[in-house]
C-alpha cells in the first residue's frame, strides 16, 4: 500500500446527506484522492469492521464521522475509529450538535418504539413485534444493535479534534479541511472549521436588517410572499442567521428561504436556542403580558424552531420528564 | 423500572431533600429590596442563592438555563416595576423573553412554576421574603428536578461501553 496519509469516513445515524456532500466534490475528489488514501468508507467502498480493527491503532491520519448517535453499534464504531485515528472529525449537524435526529430527545425510547412499530399509521403488525437485541432460532444467536435512550452528539460518546458544521457542509468546507489536516498545519482542538462570526455578517440582505427590529407578528415562511430582497426577521419570519455561525455562504437566504440553524452557534454561544429566543423575543412590539404572548402565539414549535440541529448540545440536552 | 426510581425519588425527597432556588435579582430595585428585607430583619428561607446583575434584562435564557442543569430546582428573577427600569427598557425585554422561555420550559417537561418573575421595587423588603417563601413553597410541593443527577443517570449507558472498551484495549495489550 501506498504511504499516502489514510482517512477513513464512517456514518452514524444520519440521513446521507453527509455522504452526499463528499460526492459533491465532483471534480475535486480527484484531487482529494491523489492526496491521500481512503481506507474505510462503507457507503462506497467494501471495506468491513474487522479490517478496520486489523489496522495498527493511529495509524489513520483522520476519520469525519457524520450522523448522531444512536445505537450501541454506532458507539462502538466511535470508539472503534477513534483508536484508530490521529484525527478525529465531527461531519455535519447531528455529529457536531446532535443534528435533526436529536429532536427525538423529547420522547422517550418506549413512546418512540411503540409509535414506529405499533402506531404508525403505515405499520401492519398485528403481534406488537419488536426487534430484540438478541434472538436465537434453531442454535443460532442473531444479534443487533441496542437502541439507546437518547440522541448524543459525537463529543458526547467520544472525544472529538474539530468539527466541520452544516446540514450537510459545503464541499468547500470539506476540501478546506482536508488541505489543512495535510498542510500539518493544524488549527487548536475544539475548532470548528468555519468562521467565528454570525451568518448576519455573511448574509447579502443585511443591509435591509433593522437596527432596531420591532415583531408585530411571526410568520411562517410558506404561508408568506417572501420578498427577496429584505432581511427575513424585518418581514417576520423567523431567521436564524443572527445565533447560527457563517460558512454555508448564506445558500438557503439565496433561495429564498430563512437560515434554520445547521451551522450551531459562535464560539461565543453556549446555548444556541435560548440565544435566538432570547433575541427574538426582545424584539416583539408589545409591553402588556396579553400582547406580547399574542405575537408569540406565531412561535408555534419553540423547540423544534429553535434548536432544529442541536437539541443533543442544548443546556437541558433532552426532555427532562422523558 | 422508572416508576421504581421515581417512587425511590419520592421517598428520599420528603427526608433529605430542600428546594434549591437561584434569584437573579437586578441592581437598582430588587437586589436593594432584599438588601433591605435583610437590615430590616425580615427573614426569609435559606433556599435561595442571590446573584446580582445590573439589569434584570441581563439576565440571558442561558443563565436560565445553566442553572437548572446545574441542580437548581426553580429560578426567580426580580426586576423593577414596569416603567422604572434604570435602562428604561430593560424589564420589559425580561418580560418578553420571560413569556417565551417559559413556554419551551413546559415543551421540556420543566413545571411552569420553577420559573418565575416578579418586579420588586427597592422599597418592598417584604415581598422579597414573601416571594421567596411562595416560590420555596411551590417548588416543595413540585419537588426536585435535580438534573444533574438525571444527566448522570442517561449516561450511565455509555458507561458501560466505556468498560468495554477498556477491556478490550487491555485484551490486546497482554
Ligand atoms: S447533518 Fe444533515 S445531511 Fe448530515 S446526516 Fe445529519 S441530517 Fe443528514
Ligand atoms: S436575520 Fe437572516 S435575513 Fe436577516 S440579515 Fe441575518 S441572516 Fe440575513
Amino acid at each position: 500500500m501506498s504511504d499516502k496519509p489514510k482517512i477513513a469516513f464512517y456514518w452514524c445515524a444520519s440521513c446521507g446527506g453527509c455522504e452526499e456532500s463528499i460526492v459533491d466534490l465532483a471534480e475535486d475528489i480527484l484531487e482529494v484522492a491523489q492526496a491521500v488514501d481512503i481506507v474505510f468508507w462503507p457507503v462506497a467502498m467494501d471495506f468491513k469492521r474487522k479490517d478496520v480493527e486489523a489496522m495498527p491503532d493511529g495509524s489513520l491520519l483522520a476519520t469525519m464521522v457524520n450522523g448522531s448517535i444512536r445505537t450501541s453499534e454506532q458507539e462502538e464504531m466511535a470508539y472503534l475509529l477513534r483508536r484508530k485515528s490521529q484525527i478525529l472529525i465531527a461531519y455535519g449537524s447531528c455529529a457536531h450538535t446532535g443534528g435533526v435526529p436529536s429532536l427525538a430527545n423529547q420522547f422517550d425510547k418506549e413512546q418512540i418504539l411503540r409509535y414506529v412499530y405499533e402506531e404508525a399509521p403505515t405499520v401492519a403488525n398485528e403481534q406488537k413485534v419488536r426487534p430484540q437485541p438478541r434472538h436465537q432460532q434453531n442454535g443460532t444467536a442473531i444479534t443487533l444493535p441496542e437502541f439507546r435512550g437518547l440522541v448524543r452528539s459525537l463529543d458526547q460518546v467520544v472525544e472529538v479534534d474539530y468539527y466541520l458544521p452544516g446540514c450537510p457542509p459545503t464541499p468547500k468546507l470539506l476540501k478546506q479541511a482536508v488541505l489543512t489536516l495535510l498542510s500539518g498545519n493544524l488549527p487548536p482542538k475544539g475548532t470548528v472549521l468555519a468562521p467565528d462570526t454570525a451568518l448576519c455578517d455573511q448574509c447579502p440582505r443585511k443591509d435591509t436588517k433593522p437596527t432596531d427590529l420591532k415583531i408585530n407578528e411571526f410568520k411562517r415562511p410558506h404561508w408568506t410572499q417572501i420578498d427577496p430582497n429584505t432581511c427575513f426577521l424585518a418581514q417576520g419570519i423567523i431567521c436564524m442567521g443572527p445565533a447560527t455561525r457563517a460558512g454555508c455562504e448564506a445558500q438557503c437566504i439565496s433561495g429564498n428561504m430563512p437560515c434554520t440553524g445547521c451551522f450551531g452557534p459562535t464560539s461565543r454561544v453556549r446555548d444556541q436556542g435560548a440565544k435566538i429566543l432570547s433575541s427574538l423575543a426582545s424584539s416583539v412590539n408589545a409591553r402588556e403580558p396579553e400582547d406580547i404572548e399574542k405575537i408569540l402565539e406565531g412561535i408555534v414549535d419553540p423547540v423544534g424552531t429553535f434548536y432544529r440541529y442541536s437539541l443533543a448540545k442544548s443546556l437541558l440536552r433532552a426532555k427532562v420528564t422523558r | 423500572m422508572e416508576e421504581k426510581l421515581a417512587a425511590t425519588d419520592k421517598l428520599s425527597t420528603s427526608k433529605d431533600w430542600e428546594p434549591l432556588i437561584v434569584a437573579f435579582f437586578c441592581n437598582w430595585c430588587t437586589y436593594t429590596a432584599a438588601d433591605l428585607a435583610g437590615v430590616s430583619r425580615m427573614g426569609y428561607d435559606p433556599n435561595v442563592r442571590v446573584i446580582r446583575v445590573m439589569c434584570s434584562g441581563r439576565v440571558d435564557p442561558q443563565f436560565v438555563l445553566d442553572a437548572f442543569a446545574h441542580g437548581a430546582d426553580g429560578v426567580l428573577i426580580g426586576g423593577c416595576h414596569p416603567g422604572d427600569c434604570h435602562y428604561v427598557e430593560g424589564n420589559y425585554k425580561t418580560l418578553r423573553r420571560y413569556l417565551l422561555l417559559k413556554r419551551l420550559l413546559r415543551e421540556l417537561g420543566i413545571e411552569e412554576g420553577r420559573l418565575r418573575l416578579e418586579w420588586i421595587a427597592a422599597s418592598e423588603g417584604e415581598k422579597v421574603s414573601k416571594t421567596i417563601n411562595e416560590m420555596v413553597e411551590q417548588v416543595r410541593a413540585l419537588g426536585p428536578l435535580r438534573l444533574t443527577r438525571k444527566f448522570k443517570e442517561w449516561d450511565a449507558e455509555l458507561a458501560t461501553l466505556e468498560v468495554e472498551a477498556q477491556r478490550e484495549e487491555v485484551a490486546v495489550h497482554v
